[in-house]
C-alpha cells in the first residue's frame, strides 16, 4: 500500500438506504442518443453461490465515445441527462440490472503507450460485497463486437480469459455478464 | 422531526490526492448505525432499539479545498456474529469519489482509543503501518461548545494515473 493513502474496508452489508436509493440504475431518459441496452450482471463468490447483497456501479462513455467529466474534452457531443454513472445493488438472484445506451468508442488515454487507437466500446465495473476487502475494477465489453480485436486492454488479458469480460445477449435481448470473484470462472479484474 | 439520540459529533476533515493536494469538490456519503449500535436497514436484526429520528446516512460535497464536514451522533458499538462474543467497534462508512474511476473508495472511519480495534478483524484486515489513517483524531479546535465534540478524519485518495493492468485478483 503506498504512503498516506486511506484503506479500503469492506462496505458492509447495511449501505442500501444511503447508496442506492438515490441514484438510478436507468441512466438514459428519453432522448438520450445511441442504442438503448439492459444489462444484467449476475455476481457470484469463489464457490459460485449468489451475491445478494452486492453493489455494483457503472461509469461509461456515452453514445458517442464522450465520458461526462471535465477533463473530457474531445469535440463529441455530450447528450443531456446522460451522466454515464449508475448504480445498483444485486436482488435475491444476485443480479443488479441497468439500462442504458451502447457506449461508443473510447482512445487509448496513455499518449499511445499500447500502440493508439482506440478502446472498444465498454462499460467500467465496479463491484463492492460484504467481506470484500477492496474495491473490485472490471469491464464489460460486447460480444461479438467486431472492435474487440483492437482493444487495447484486452490484449493485456490471457485470451483464455477475455471471455470473462464479454457479455452475451439473453433472448430477450438482455446482455448478461456473470461476475464471479474468485475460483475456477473468476472474472479479470483490473488495478482501477 | 426531533433531534436523533445520542452524543452530537462534527466528523470533518479533508479529502486530499496523494500528493496533498485538495479534491475539490469530492462527493462524500457516509452512512452508520444509531447511539444504540442498530441501522435503520431491515436486514439488521440486532436486539437495540431504533432511533426514529434517525437514518444514518447523509451525503456532502466536499469544498474548493476538499474540506467536508458532517454533524451527526456517535454511533455505537453492536454485535455481528462473526466469530464468538464479536463487537465491531463504533465506524462510520465513507464512501468517496475522486477525479477518476481509479480512485473511488469505501471505507470505514473509527474512533480513537477503542478498545475493541484490538478484536476487530476488518479492522486489522489492514497492514499494520496504515491501520491508523482509519482512526479520526479528537478534534478540540473543531468542538462546538456546549454543543458537540468534533473528530477529524482526513482522507487521501489514490493518483488518477493508474494504468488498467490485471491486479493479483486477476
Amino acid at each position: 500500500m503506498a504512503d498516506g493513502l486511506t484503506p479500503s474496508q469492506t462496505i458492509g452489508p447495511f449501505y442500501w438506504g444511503t447508496l442506492v436509493s438515490s441514484y438510478r440504475a436507468d441512466l438514459a431518459p428519453l432522448g438520450v442518443a445511441g442504442e438503448r441496452i439492459e444489462l444484467a450482471l449476475t455476481l457470484r463468490d469463489a464457490e459460485g453461490a449468489i451475491i445478494s447483497d452486492g453493489l455494483l456501479e457503472i461509469w461509461q462513455a456515452n453514445s458517442h465515445g464522450r465520458y461526462n467529466h471535465p477533463e473530457d474534452r474531445r469535440n463529441l457531443p455530450l447528450d443531456a441527462g446522460f451522466e454515464g454513472f449508475g448504480r445498483a445493488s444485486t436482488d435475491a438472484t444476485g443480479t443488479a440490472r441497468f439500462a442504458t445506451v451502447r457506449p461508443g468508442p473510447v482512445p487509448w488515454p496513455h499518449g499511445g503507450m499500447q500502440g493508439g487507437g482506440l478502446q472498444a466500446p465498454h462499460i467500467n465495473v465496479s463491484v463492492f460485497a460484504r467481506g470484500v476487502l477492496n474495491r473490485l475494477a472490471t469491464r464489460l465489453y460486447f460480444d461479438g463486437d467486431p472492435a474487440l480485436a483492437g482493444d487495447p486492454v484486452l490484449k493485456l488479458v490471457d485470451p483464455a480469459r477475455r471471455g470473462t469480460l464479454l457479455a452475451k445477449r439473453d433472448a430477450e435481448g438482455v446482455w448478461c455478464l456473470p461476475i464471479h470473484i474468485g475460483g475456477a470462472h473468476e472474472t479479470v479484474f483490473f488495478d482501477g | 422531526m426531533s433531534e436523533p439520540l445520542g452524543e452530537r459529533i462534527v466528523v470533518h476533515g479533508r479529502v486530499l490526492d496523494e500528493d496533498g493536494k485538495p479534491v475539490p469538490k469530492a462527493l462524500v456519503e457516509i452512512w452508520q448505525c444509531n447511539a444504540a449500535g442498530r441501522y435503520h436497514h431491515p436486514g439488521d436484526q440486532h436486539d437495540a432499539p431504533l432511533d426514529p429520528n434517525f437514518y444514518g446516512g447523509g451525503r456532502a460535497r466536499a469544498d474548493d479545498e476538499g474540506a467536508y464536514q458532517f454533524v451527526t451522533i456517535k454511533p455505537g458499538a453492536y454485535p455481528w456474529k462473526n466469530h464468538h462474543n464479536a463487537w465491531r467497534p463504533a465506524h462510520i462508512h465513507f464512501s468517496l469519489f475522486g477525479p477518476a474511476f481509479a480512485t473511488r473508495l469505501i471505507t470505514q472511519m473509527y474512533f480513537p482509543n477503542d478498545p475493541l480495534l484490538a478484536f476487530d478483524p476488518i479492522y486489522n484486515s489492514v497492514p499494520e503501518g496504515a491501520r491508523s489513517r482509519l482512526q479520526a483524531s479528537f478534534d478540540l479546535e473543531a468542538t462546538r461548545p456546549e454543543w458537540a465534540l468534533a473528530y477529524r478524519f482526513d482522507i487521501v485518495l489514490r493518483g488518477r494515473n493508474a494504468i488498467p493492468m490485471e491486479d493479483e485478483h486477476g
